[in-house]
């Protein structure tokens, strides 16, 4: 106990430095949003500050390779800082318990968010929330709108109009149809496999009643995403196998490729980067008519160390990040992670507001691996990358694939045995 | 000296040979070079060439140098090197000279012993380190990377000076004993010198993972008073960057400083290296 | 020597041993102690061998596990065979005691060996990438098109490139410490050996060579110690999967892994400290091995 203390005495008679008066209380924000950076010092901070003297904020992010490894031996040894962002899911519910997030229940805030936005920062009996929810991501597919003009494509709905138009793009040969490489193999099953895979597990009902042990994943609804990913290959770039993510992007963003399967996080980015006129698209149904489902997945949370020297401040900060002013500010600054508070946001991103339309016609649902699932050894969320990646090379089969990440997941998780 | 060790040839052959490696060696620090000076669709459109006329941008630079007092940040890394540096050199060499000149019992033991640092990543040791530094108040001081860095320098630089310290004379050493020297006069004022050129080598081997350490400032001292340059510019590395022009820019901003401080060095070392050879 | 007071033994081995051990040695071992606990919801409790039964035993482990320990031999292999020999020659080359420029050629090819791992994975995927690849065009321009392939990508080809780029990078530490061997040949040496006839390659392998074995002998127990930890390479250019499809997982990319958790894996401090007991029981060994086996055999000259 005196351990902590004195660390946070540190801690804190550190970054006060000599700049802020006596009487002031600095927070601490850790983050694996190093982009962000700016929006946090110009934007988000400066407006807090302004209706809360005599409370500080420090936004001191740290690469996202590094962010779990570095906080979580920060606040094994106490020396982390006072607000700590939240991933979803398994990774803030370890640190909650663990002790080292505070109990967030009590806050007003968490009044105005619905329990599906809260989920991915509670136990799993729902009895305690940890973090208050900021954003969630949605996925789908970031056009070329010039593009797609020129060569007189129309916005695809359906898997066959898609494949339609991945075609005209390859024949004409302009533009590679679809930038997207396997090198960092992440973006296979983010922006591959549970981008597309929703269609087919008609969302939350496949995803729960896998949770169950109902489906499994050597069932069509399953294994074939991976069957529509392995057509993929013949219209990514040569040499994809060696393309990274930040490849991918600038082969889209330069224009010379058509079509980039896509996180709404993409959008500020792009708007900065591309010079030419962008659309989007949810991922194309099977057959017209078909219900759809995207991926609007819960993604970025803000929570408190639970040993911080000021809980009161804190909760301060934590109680203005729930609320409607900071969800305008956030989801306007940084467009493309979509509020998850309930009160509606205008948002003056024409490309934002086409994401978070396909919210009033699709059924929305998180990816499919990240509650529960990915719980033992072998991970599932690891495994399906490998597996997203052999899918599009042709190394592996969609069914031994699928046979494969069944066998994974049943080896450690009952409802699957 | 003698002209049969030395041919036309020989030479030519020998040139054109470092002329090739050289060439490989420093092809892609120039390719970072250039285009941290480039706009970003020149970068992508041909990576080789000179950053002249509407290809040339500061851009770059400026998104990096807006982000962070990189001056203080080159100071904490300098500060923090040359004292590791020094450390492990004094240190190590006194242990090295102890484990080489001294038969005593369990000299192997404590040889094996003080190896055994580089035998295992230090990174694991990371929460446990973590901890000491709190206990002991260091944490966000230059001091606590300098200790780490001191105590993970020292296994290389015992093992490889008490092999070179094996190599020095016994006859010298043991005259010296006879002229009434002590053993430290012996240590500092017959063997260091003599062992110049592998502590040169040390500094420079040592200088490196020092310089270029991202975890422990990381961990250690992320406060933006004791922010190493490593650290400051490891803003524009990680998974969602794709300003490359800041990615450039702040490599090359990162090599630049190591690339003086070893020209500095090398010279060190190469006097180090001929004094040592001439006896 | 015999009756000398031999305090000073002591004051030439504190301040090393002292800041060693309390700053690396004991959180290490506090570390590698958790490897016989096993996390749970109700605390840590000691297991015994259980995590190296689970490492050794269960065919999920144990698979990664090899895995990686067969891609780390084949990536020590390429070092020793390429890294090494590269070194030791451009080292002959440059100790020639007339050459000019040496000191120009000594510091160009040392360069890379003081570039961070975060620049070299950078620079070499810019210049391999198959898209704007600097690499594709050139050898476009010599007709070699065909060749080329997205090296990176390939699981057949990943690990080579890798270990490749790593001895572009490390090369330097050969060169500069067979170079100062080289160098401590006393002048008198050589010019017996001219004599007797010996000069150029034959005085290379007959004299220089054996002066230089116990040089050679450190920097292959340095390449194995380094190539046994090496981590941060692959870690900056194919990512802590160590992709494609862990064709290129090392011991430590495995460890780190492991230990610290990666996106949706969580740490596991337990198994991570029983791979790295198990990385720290292989490379003890080859340590062992050289320190007792071949160091105490080695004929030393003194000059």
């Amino acid at each position: 106990m005196t351990k902590t203390r004195l660390a946070a005495l540190l801690l804190t008679s550190s970054l006060l430095g000599g700049a802020a008066s006596a009487e002031d209380v600095t927070l601490t924000i850790e983050s694996w949003r190093n982009d962000d950076l700016t929006i946090w010092q110009d934007k988000i901070i400066p407006a807090f500050e302004a209706a809360n003297p005599g409370i500080k904020v420090v936004f001191a992010p740290t690469a996202p390779a590094e962010y779990n490894a570095a906080l979580n031996s920060k606040l094994d040894a106490g020396t982390a800082g006072d607000l700590i962002t939240c991933r979803p899911f398994d990774a803030s519910l370890a640190l909650y318990d663990k002790g080292q997030l505070a109990d967030l229940s009590g806050l007003a805030s968490m009044a105005n968010f619905s329990d599906v936005a809260k989920s991915a920062w509670q136990t799993d009996d729902a009895s305690a929330t940890f973090c208050v929810p900021m954003a969630s991501v949605i996925h789908g597919f970031i056009y070329n709108k010039d593009a797609f003009d020129a060569l007189g494509i129309a916005v695809p709905t359906t898997e066959a109009e898609f494949f339609a138009a991945l075609d005209k793009i390859k024949a004409d040969g302009t533009y590679i149809p679809m930038a997207m490489g396997t090198n960092d193999q992440w973006e296979a099953a983010t922006m591959g496999y549970n981008n597309i895979g929703p269609n087919y597990w008609k969302g939350e009902e496949g995803r729960l009643a896998l949770i169950k042990g109902e489906q499994k994943l050597t069932d069509e609804a399953w294994v074939a995403p991976y069957r529509q990913l392995a057509k993929w290959k013949d219209y990514l770039g040569d040499g994809f196998e060696a393309q990274t993510y930040p490849d991918s992007q600038n082969l889209f963003t330069l224009g010379r490729a058509a079509v980039y399967p896509a996180g709404s996080w993409e959008i500020s980015g792009f708007n900065a980067q591309a010079g030419f006129k962008m659309g989007a698209f949810p991922p194309p149904v099977q057959a017209a008519g078909d219900e759809c489902y995207i991926s609007d997945h819960t993604d970025i949370a803000l929570g408190m160390n639970a040993k911080s020297a000021h809980p009161d401040e804190a909760k301060v900060f934590l109680d203005w990040v729930g609320s409607a002013e900071f969800a305008t500010l956030y989801a306007n600054a940084l467009p493309g992670f979509f509020s998850l508070n309930s009160t509606p946001v205008a948002m003056e991103d024409p490309l934002a507001q086409e994401f978070v339309s396909w919210r009033d016609k699709c059924k929305s649902t998180i990816r499919s691996t990240y509650q529960i699932l990915s719980r033992g050894t072998p991970n599932l969320e690891t495994e399906t990358w490998n597996a997203s990646v052999n899918a599009i090379k042709g190394t592996e089969t969609p069914e031994d694939a699928g046979k494969r990440l069944q066998e994974g997941l049943a080896s450690w998780y009952d409802p699957q045995k | 000296m003698n002209k049969a060790r030395h041919n036309p040839l020989n030479s030519a052959a020998a040139h054109g040979a470092l002329i090739l490696y050289t060439l490989i060696a420093l092809f892609p620090v120039f390719v970072i070079l250039i285009n941290s000076f480039k706009t970003r669709k020149a970068i992508f459109a041909e990576p080789l060439a000179p950053p002249l006329g509407d290809a040339f941008s500061l851009i770059g630079y400026q998104t990096v140098m807006k982000q962070g007092d990189f001056f203080l940040y080159f100071q904490n890394s300098f500060i923090v090197t040359v004292a590791s540096l020094f450390f492990i050199l004094l240190f190590g060499a006194m242990a090295a000279f102890a484990l080489s000149e001294y038969r005593f019992r369990g000299n192997m033991l404590m040889g094996l012993y003080l190896a055994l640092g580089i035998m295992i990543p230090i990174r694991i040791g990371t929460v446990a380190i973590l901890e000491l530094m709190v206990q002991t108040g260091l944490i966000n001081t230059l001091l606590a990377l300098i200790l780490v860095y001191t105590a993970q320098g020292l296994p290389l630089a015992v093992f490889i000076l008490s092999e070179f310290m094996r190599q020095v004379s016994d006859d010298l050493k043991n005259a010296g004993r006879i002229d009434g020297m002590s053993e430290y006069a012996i240590f500092f004022k017959l063997v260091l010198p003599l062992v110049r050129p592998a502590m040169a080598t040390v500094a420079v081997f040592n200088m490196i993972p020092i310089w270029n350490d991202l975890w422990f400032p990381l961990i250690l001292a992320p406060g933006e008073s004791t922010k190493t340059l490593t650290l400051g510019s490891q803003v524009f590395i990680g998974q969602f960057v794709t300003d490359w022009n800041a990615v450039l820019s702040a490599l090359s901003l990162a090599i630049l400083p190591v690339l003086v401080l070893y020209v500095i060095f090398s010279r060190q070392l190469i006097r180090g290296i001929t004094s040592g050879a001439v006896k | 020597m015999a009756g000398r007071p031999r305090s000073h033994i002591v004051v030439f081995l504190a301040p090393a041993v002292i800041v060693y051990t309390a700053v690396m040695i004991w959180p290490l071992f506090n570390t590698l102690r958790l490897a016989l606990y096993v996390g749970g919801p109700e605390g840590r409790h000691f297991a015994g061998l259980e995590n190296f039964r689970t490492l050794f035993g269960d065919p999920r482990w144990s698979a990664s596990f090899w895995n990686a320990l067969g891609n780390n031999v084949w990536f020590f292999i390429i070092h020793m065979i390429v890294q090494n020999p590269i070194g030791i020659a451009l080292a002959a080359i440059l100790s020639h005691p007339r050459l000019r420029f040496s000191a120009f050629y000594r510091s160009a090819i040392f360069i890379p060996t003081i570039l961070s791992f975060v620049i070299v994975g950078f620079a070499w995927k810019l210049i391999l990438s198959p898209i704007w690849g600097i690499a594709p065009s050139m050898l476009d321009a010599l007709g070699l098109k065909a060749l080329f392939a997205p090296w990176l990508g390939k699981e057949d080809y990943a690990l080579t490139t890798l270990a490749l780029i790593s001895v572009w990078q490390f090369v330097g530490i050969p060169m500069m410490l067979i170079y100062a061997a080289l160098l401590s040949i006393p002048e008198e040496v050589l010019e017996a050996g001219e004599i007797d006839g010996l000069t150029g390659w034959a005085a290379f392998w007959k004299i220089k060579l054996p002066l230089i074995l116990p040089s050679i002998g450190i920097i292959s127990i340095l390449t194995f110690v380094g190539n046994f930890n090496a981590f941060d390479l692959i870690y900056a250019a194919q990512g802590a999967l160590a992709g494609p499809n862990f064709s290129t997982d090392i011991l430590g990319t495995f460890l780190y892994r492991t230990f610290f958790g990666f996106q949706l894996q969580l740490g596991d401090p337990h198994m991570g400290s029983a791979i790295a007991t198990a990385m720290f029981a292989i490379i003890l060994t080859g340590v062992c091995i050289y320190l007792w086996g071949i160091q105490t055999r080695m004929r030393r000259y003194q000059f």
